[in-house]
């Protein structure tokens, strides 16, 4: 497998506090990979250098063999490599169906047409049931609850049909039929050929979910491998469990 | 055409066919004088609302493109010969689109802040612009001010043309405002003013769909400063760039309800004759401007919100109410 994203000694200092510091690693393409780590560890800033939020201050980063010079989110988001928050963001006071149907990337010249043309919305609604939202298409996004906020921001991204989904902890907050249903989209989404790379910290999940697994700490990488390995290897048993 | 837009349509219609029978219908110059004003103001808020009511970036500036449209259409009297009568209104479009198209470079500066900033930095453009009025003597002659040709309407009917003026270009802010809000780029805007991190990672141009609207917004803003010159024919620094206007213009669109399509020109239709009605009352003891705050405070109080979300909100409560008022005692009964 070759890597669709290359992390490549990312470094990132906020005043005194080194968030990301020399960090390397790889998402291989068609994979679920899992950014691990306890809190603090930079998972949440590497997210935010690789999707263009922040400016790193040394390494580089390459998505689909191509480096990244300067990053920016919408180019990024145009060229195939999105993201989710780790609160879920959605836009509040639009419709689910418009919630989606903002999210698809057109030419600039298509911004006269209507804002919801009638192929977009059977498609946004094809979404919203292998979602399990279906029902709630025409309410407001404000009006739903934390764990269908979720749902709706991962469906969302998808509209822009990317090559590379990360998810910053997509499970957080969730109940355990919504982690199931999420956990099923994933695997799905996977076996046609989508990658991700998530940040989560329900371990189960992890191990069943994601190969292979880097586990961050202090901002740089404790180790990389298959979920079995990682989970026996002493140092990220040291940082995991003894501070 | 779906029902939603025919119902569009036809209040669009109706509203435009009573705005234009209205001058003709009422003779007394000093009420189609207020006419005058009120369509300048609703233009103004409709404008802004275009840009600050959709993306949420609340400018202050942009009395000071008002001016520009102002200063820009009085400089032309002087130094191309537009010509008297109807025709320098129909130099207006050139006008808008000029200033807006030289608006842009600032505006793209001005977008790399957000907020409290982005309010800041626009509020500066205002004396900046103001500043230049003053100094660039040659050709706005500082403070002595700028003298346009006199307009050749007749005499008894003065006012109408320009009320027709404005009220073509409230129609037009009207219909752009609706088309924007049905379109993609409508979405976009809408999508920026919830949160533009997120649409941003979402792909979407947010800087190209926050100008096209800046543009559009200040296109308008500029030819109603247009109309306003040639209406008073005369202008200075103060008068052309007033702060207050500013301020009225946003107030009002608080009042009628940021971001909805009818809600700043019915924040102009209630703010605007309730002050110049309390002028002409009250003028010679100041006690005028007690009365304009005073129904704008009781206005808050009642409907926060303004006026029409907060009508809307009622019409939808009721509905509920009324559907679900059989169900009520069910509900209650299965609630024990």
């Amino acid at each position: 497998m070759t890597a669709l994203l290359e992390v490549e000694s990312l470094g990132k200092r906020f005043g005194g506090v080194t968030a990301v510091d020399d960090c390397s690693f790889g998402v291989p393409e068609g994979s679920v990979t899992a950014l691990v780590g306890p809190n603090g560890s930079g998972k949440t800033t590497a997210f935010n250098l690789i999707t263009g939020y922040a400016r790193p201050d040394s390494g580089s980063v390459r998505f689909a063999g191509a480096s990244i010079r300067r990053p920016d989110p919408v180019r990024l988001a145009r060229r195939g490599l999105t993201r989710t928050f780790q609160q879920a963001r959605v836009f509040a006071d639009l419709t689910l169906v418009q919630n989606l149907v903002a999210a698809l990337q057109q030419p600039w010249w298509a911004a006269v047409r209507r804002a919801v043309r009638p192929h977009e919305r059977t498609r946004t609604l094809e979404l919203l049931e292998q979602f399990g939202l279906s029902a709630l298409a025409e309410e407001r996004a404000g009006n739903l609850s934390y764990g269908q906020k979720k749902l709706l921001e991962f469906a969302t991204v998808l509209m822009g049909e990317p090559r590379l989904v990360l998810l910053d902890e997509p499970t957080a907050g969730v109940n355990p039929v919504l982690v199931e249903q999420i956990e099923e989209r994933i695997r799905d989404l996977n076996s046609r050929g989508l990658t991700f790379l998530v940040v989560e910290h329900n371990m189960n999940l992890v191990m069943r979910l994601c190969d292979p697994v880097v586990v961050l700490d202090h901002g740089t990488k404790l180790a990389e491998g298959r979920p079995d390995d990682v989970r026996n290897d002493p140092r990220v048993l040291d940082a995991y469990l003894g501070g | 055409m779906s029902r939603a837009t025919a119902a569009s349509l036809v209040r669009g219609g109706a509203f435009a066919a009573a705005g234009i029978a209205f001058p003709f219908v009422v003779h007394a110059a000093w009420i189609v004088n207020i006419g005058v004003l009120t369509l300048m103001y609703a233009t103004l808020a409709t404008a802004w609302n275009l840009f600050s009511g959709y993306t949420g970036y609340i400018s202050l500036g942009q009395v000071a493109f008002f001016g520009l449209g102002a200063y820009t259409l009085g400089i032309s009297f002087e130094h191309f010969g537009i010509g008297s009568g109807y025709n320098p209104l129909f130099a207006l479009p050139v006008v808008g689109a000029g200033v807006a198209l030289a608006s842009l470079p600032v505006a793209w500066i001005a977008l790399r802040t957000r907020h409290m900033t982005f309010a800041i930095v626009t509020l500066t453009l205002l004396f900046v612009v103001q500043q230049l009025a003053f100094n660039l003597h040659s050709l706005t002659h500082g403070s002595s001010g700028l003298m346009l040709p006199t307009p050749t309407f007749d005499i008894a009917s003065y006012d109408r043309p320009f009320y027709l003026a404005m009220l073509a270009l409230l129609l037009a802010a009207l219909g752009l405002c609706w088309i924007v809000l049905r379109s993609k780029l409508g979405l976009m805007l809408l999508a920026i003013r919830e949160d533009e991190e997120k649409a941003r990672g979402l792909g979407v141009r947010v800087t190209g769909a926050k100008l096209v609207a800046w543009w559009l917004s200040i296109a308008i803003t500029a030819m109603a400063g247009g109309v306003w010159a040639y209406y008073l024919t005369f202008i200075y620094p103060e008068s052309a760039v007033d702060p207050l206007v500013m301020i009225g213009a946003v107030l009002m669109t608080f009042l009628g309800g940021r971001g909805t399509l009818w809600g700043p020109a019915i924040g102009a239709f209630v703010l605007v004759p309730a002050q110049q009605y309390l002028l002409t009352r009250l003028g010679a003891s100041e006690l005028y401007l007690v009365g304009y705050s005073a129904v704008f405070m009781v206005v808050l109080l009642v409907l926060p919100r303004g006026i029409l979300p907060s009508l809307r909100d009622a019409i939808e409560r009721t509905r509920e109410r009324r559907r679900t008022h059989g169900k009520r005692i069910t509900r209650r009964e299965a609630a024990a």
